[in-house]
């Protein structure tokens, strides 16, 4: 299975959730199968679709909630999950993200590596992944909810009122769609992706 | 007043209730006092490329955002602050303790000082160079809301003279 299936495969479970996707053609990708408001499509920073996550994941996990049902910062609903779309050559890039993560320990993050042991939008030279298991590494900092995706029914995770993060390692076959360009401008996909999740401060 | 404490009484007034660090000697009393304040989120990071990417996060989520670091660390952001930051017109303050300047005892420092307004000057993002705890409280209160305005992120460096 190549990333575009594996994504399409996912978004089948996906309702309200929000996610972050990574740059190139995964965002891509993701815009052909399923565009929606609640997605944020990364256009550069490469390494950084975790811990943009992570951001997200805290300021909606640590607001209190009001009488309304919204918390400080306009959630809806407190613990609205972040689901990460991420990379194995990003992931790579960016190791630290995994300690820190796991230092924080945000009980609303899902954090999906498709490792395909390239980087994918770049022409699929071989990234380290091929000699090592991200799997494994996540366990070995201490991830309590490490998964291979192939043993995990998705939608069980999503409906899991989980107390740590999850770590889903999704092994697919290196190879990109032929997925068109994404048509918004940055401005017009962050201010539609905060509409979106009601935050007050733009 | 206290070299620290109006760097946190600055960000009180601006509003920052979400902070990323990575530390500096001249930093320590800050993050010493923003750990005892409930009403800040304070996150060390690794590196402060992913700190930005965190507080980009946060601001998403609702948050005014902060990263305290060494000057060094602006290195290692410039990618984040070009395609992330300046691509999406996202706000954030950088308070940067601003070594490599007049009393550097260590040379390892000289360089990345000497290059940091020159970076911030090549990337077009404004900074602020306060000498002295009054000014510099003053010019981070208004920082968060300038940023915003800009839709660009603004620094704010201290010398060592400054402590």
């Amino acid at each position: 299975m190549k990333r575009f299936d594996a994504i399409l495969d996912i978004m089948k479970y996906v309702d309200d959730e929000i996610i972050v996707c990574n740059i190139g053609f995964p965002s891509r990708e993701l815009f052909e199968i399923k565009d929606r408001s609640k997605n944020f499509y990364m256009l550069g920073s490469m390494g950084l679709a975790s811990s943009i996550g992570l951001g997200l994941a805290i300021a909606n996990d640590n607001s209190n909630t009001n009488e309304k049902g919204t918390n400080a910062d306009g959630f809806k609903k407190n613990k609205e999950k972040i689901i990460v779309f991420d990379g194995d050559g990003s992931v790579l890039m960016n190791m630290g993200s995994l300690v820190t993560i796991y230092n924080q320990n945000p009980k609303n993050l899902i954090l999906v590596v498709f490792d395909n042991g390239c980087y994918g939008s770049t022409g699929n030279q071989c990234t380290y992944a091929q000699n090592i298991d991200l799997l494994e590494v996540a366990k070995s900092i201490g991830f309590k909810n490490c998964h291979d995706y192939n043993d995990i029914d998705f939608e069980d995770i999503l409906l899991d009122e989980c107390e740590d993060p999850v770590f889903i390692h999704y092994k697919i076959l290196p190879g990109n769609a032929d997925s068109p360009i994404i048509d918004f401008s940055p401005e017009e996909i962050k201010n539609r992706f905060m509409d979106s999740l009601n935050t007050n401060n733009h | 007043m206290d070299s620290s404490e109006a760097v946190y009484q600055g960000l009180k007034s601006a509003g920052i209730n979400f902070i990323v660090s990575v530390p500096c000697v001249n930093l320590g009393k800050i993050l010493e006092i923003i750990d005892e304040d409930e009403d800040i989120i304070h996150v060390p990071v690794t590196r402060e490329e992913e700190g930005l990417g965190i507080c980009a996060g946060a601001y998403f989520g609702g948050k005014k955002t902060a990263i305290l670091m060494q000057n060094s660390g602006l290195g290692n952001c410039v990618n984040a602050l070009g395609s992330l930051y300046q691509l999406y017109s996202l706000p954030i303050v950088m308070i940067m303790s601003h070594r490599g300047t007049e009393g550097e005892p260590i040379v390892g420092q000289v360089p990345m000082g000497k290059a940091t307004p020159k970076v911030l000057d090549a990337m077009e993002l404004e900074y602020f160079n306060p000498k002295n705890p009054t000014d510099a409280k003053g010019i981070i209160s208004k920082s968060w809301d300038l940023s915003v305005d800009k839709g660009s992120p603004i620094s704010i460096l201290l010398d060592i003279n400054y402590w």
